[in-house]
């Protein structure tokens, strides 16, 4: 499956999905998209459009035809198995909740 | 939103200039004021871009650029105006077209997109080269602005050199557009290399702008010629634009940016 | 090109099955957002579409008033910000177009529609500026208004509007209070000066307040928009809150909002005002206001000069790709 908003074509240039890393110690985040020819220029428009005030040190740009992602009718056979396996959190384990550094 | 916004800068401003008790000599000012001209004019031609680029993307980038020729161009005029008790509002606005000392290439019509990226290459080469050497001046607040502008116009020159690729190689109309904007500009570059009359007594200082042609040479005729186009082989136009003599554009140019000014003497806005 | 599916995949049923019509309505009373590859009713994402592309449009149309001005701003600090906030607008649209764009509009399609009339935008926009002192009112009134609109916005249960409307928010904060400042400027300046500032907002006060849109007995989409949480507070409540705003701040300028009625009701808690003159709203929303071509004509010509550049940047895209298919 491809990105939500890929016109496949249809428009001049392609769509480009931008992640922007706020600052160092950070993941990239997703900040937007944009158009551009090439990835050249994506990187470049990104930084003009979503850096202005200084909101980044880095830029990640993905074509969005580029983009696979999970299938969102599948949510339910996809993201169950986790429900019920709360002992893989902290929160699960009571009777050490009251002991030091644990 | 996670992303911060650093209002509190340290960068060098024209409100950090004018608010310091810095005062340029008469000399320092005299060839500061010169610099400024050279931004303004430039940075207010690009602002006409702003809506009506080819894509919104470059509205912004174009913008962008803008922008920063403009915070040059309101530095080096405040830091001039000190010599004098005069603001950079009062320099900008009220000079005529004989009292600016903008070099001829910047008050080059924008033309096409293709014109602007032309005279965008040039300008930003040069002013690489210039603010790369005016960063090492004895005068710490011209080194101070050109060690922003540098970085900035590094960036343009990018901007400038992507495009140029693009036209050059895109169609055949956009070749032929961007040869024709090349031609076009291509007069004025000699001028910008030419001695600058404000700068003969400062040495350590200023900059003298012959030794940067090799700059220049060494790097526009290769992206030009590896953009599949030809390098101008026209005739340097007369220059002059350091002693007040301009092209015919320069004085409409002007006449719009002042109206508003000049129509209410002495107020604020 | 690789094989493109449509944000909406023609499979499904625009009907939606059962299951997929209770989760949309299980989302929306959570308060939880609708994201873009979740089935949504058609008339949800029409109405996405129409709304969110006509802010787009009202943002890209919207730099030309101001962008009028950019050239004479009389002060280079003043056209520094000038630039600096249509630039802004460039940026609003881009990001509207693109939360357009993830319910499988693109923005090409969005332009044709701008262009031929098809698709709207803010009629306030259609309004000329003849002064610099309108500068300081579209800061103050335009945008005022408008952020009033579009902090309820950040909340829209369609996921990439919020979000976009999150970012446009926090960088619009400076537009309202440059706006201010000009008049305040203007307000502490020469005789000739404060005239223009109050002559100008005589002119902006009306067509702000009207942009929030028809009064809420008028307003057959608003429910429905209302329930599906794309807007939270009605037309009459935005403009209302609007008026409370602007009156201490119309204090603080020493200017005078032109409308005598307005007044303090201590029953109400709000201030009240007088009608509005909603025929001049429905004039210029019919393209008869006094800009209402040109806008168009002028944003046409832009994209239309900008073709070759655009086909020229895709064409080599193009034949360096296919350069590294054949290596």
């Amino acid at each position: 499956m491809t990105s939500p908003g890929d016109s496949g074509g249809r428009e001049t240039w392609p769509l480009w999905e931008v992640f922007i890393r706020s600052s160092r110690g950070l993941s990239h985040v997703h900040a937007g998209s944009l158009h551009a020819p090439d990835e050249t220029m994506a990187v470049r428009n990104a930084r003009d459009l979503y850096t202005r005030r200084a909101e980044g040190v880095s830029i990640w740009v993905v074509r969005a035809s580029d983009i696979t992602s999970s299938d969102p009718d599948a949510k339910g056979e996809f993201f169950e198995s986790p429900q019920g396996k709360e002992y893989r959190h902290a929160t699960y384990y009571k009777e050490s909740e009251a002991v030091p550094h644990l | 939103m996670n992303h911060s916004n650093h209002v509190v800068s340290t960068a060098i401003t024209a409100e950090s200039i004018a608010d310091s008790s810095v005062v340029a000599s008469e000399a320092v000012a005299q060839y500061a004021l010169g610099l400024g001209d050279d931004a303004l004019v430039l940075a207010h031609q690009l602002g006409e871009w702003i809506a009506n680029a080819p894509e919104l993307e470059e509205d912004v980038a174009l913008g962008n650029i803008g922008l920063d020729l403009l915070g040059h161009a309101r530095s080096l005029l405040t830091y001039a105006g000190t010599a004098w008790d005069k603001s950079e509002d009062d320099l900008a606005y009220f000079r005529g077209e004989a009292e600016y000392r903008s070099r001829q290439l910047f008050e080059q019509p924008n033309g096409d997109f293709a014109t602007t990226i032309a005279r965008q290459l040039i300008a930003s080469v040069y002013f690489v080269a210039l603010y790369r050497a005016l960063s090492l001046s004895a005068d710490t607040t011209l080194a101070a602005i050109a060690a922003k502008a540098v970085k900035e116009v590094d960036y343009h020159v990018d901007h400038s050199a992507q495009w140029l690729e693009r036209l050059g190689l895109g169609t055949d109309y956009s070749h032929e557009r961007m040869q024709q904007g090349l031609d076009a500009m291509w007069p004025f570059v000699d001028e910008l290399f030419r001695a600058d009359p404000f700068a003969a007594d400062l040495e350590g200082v200023a900059v003298d702008p012959e030794p940067l042609r090799a700059a220049f040479d060494a790097k526009v005729p290769r992206l030009i010629v590896d953009a599949g186009l030809t390098v101008p082989t026209v005739s340097p136009a007369q220059g002059g634009g350091r002693l007040g003599r301009h092209s015919e554009s320069l004085g409409p140019m002007l006449a719009e940016m002042q109206v508003l000014a000049r129509a209410h003497p002495g107020a604020n806005w | 090109m690789t094989a493109v599916q449509p944000a909406l995949p023609e499979e499904k049923s625009a009907e939606g099955s059962v299951d997929q019509r209770r989760e949309f309505d299980r989302l929306i009373d959570a308060d939880m957002r609708i994201e873009p590859r979740d089935w949504m009713p058609d008339a949800y994402r029409k109405t996405l579409i129409r709304q969110i592309s006509q802010h787009a449009h009202s943002e890209i149309i919207g730099m030309q008033p101001e962008g009028n001005w950019i050239t004479r701003a009389p002060s280079l600090k003043r056209k520094a910000i000038l630039m600096a906030k249509v630039q802004d607008e460039a940026g609003h649209g881009l990001y509207l177009y693109s939360a357009a764009q993830t319910l499988g509009i693109d923005r090409e399609t969005m332009f044709e529609q701008l262009v031929t009339g098809a698709a709207k935008y803010s009629s306030i926009f259609n309004y000329t500026t003849p002064t610099w002192a309108d500068m300081g009112s579209i800061g103050w009134l335009v945008d005022g208004a408008a952020i009033c609109n579009q902090v309820p916005l950040c909340r829209a249960s369609y996921g990439p509007y919020g979000r976009a409307m999150t970012r446009i928010c926090k960088e619009e904060s400076f537009h309202q209070r440059q706006g201010f400042e000009i008049l305040l400027e203007l307000m502490r300046g020469t005789d000739a000066q404060k005239a223009m500032a109050q002559e100008s907002v005589n002119r902006w006060y009306a067509p702000a307040l009207m942009m929030f849109g028809p009064p809420d007995e008028d307003s057959p989409n608003s429910q429905r928009s209302m329930a599906w949480k794309i807007k939270r507070f009605s037309n009459d409540d935005l403009r209302q809150r609007f008026v409370d705003m602007l009156v201490p701040q119309a204090e603080v300028l020493g200017i005078t909002l032109p409308d005598p009625d307005i007044k303090w009701n201590e029953e109400r808690g709000h201030y009240d005002f007088g009608p509005l003159d909603w025929d001049e709203f429905y004039e210029v929303l019919a393209g008869r206001g006094q800009a209402n071509a040109v806008r168009v004509a002028r944003r046409k010509k832009a994209h239309e000069d900008g073709a070759w550049v655009r086909e020229a940047a895709r064409a080599c895209a193009d034949a360096q790709a296919a350069e590294r298919m054949a290596s």
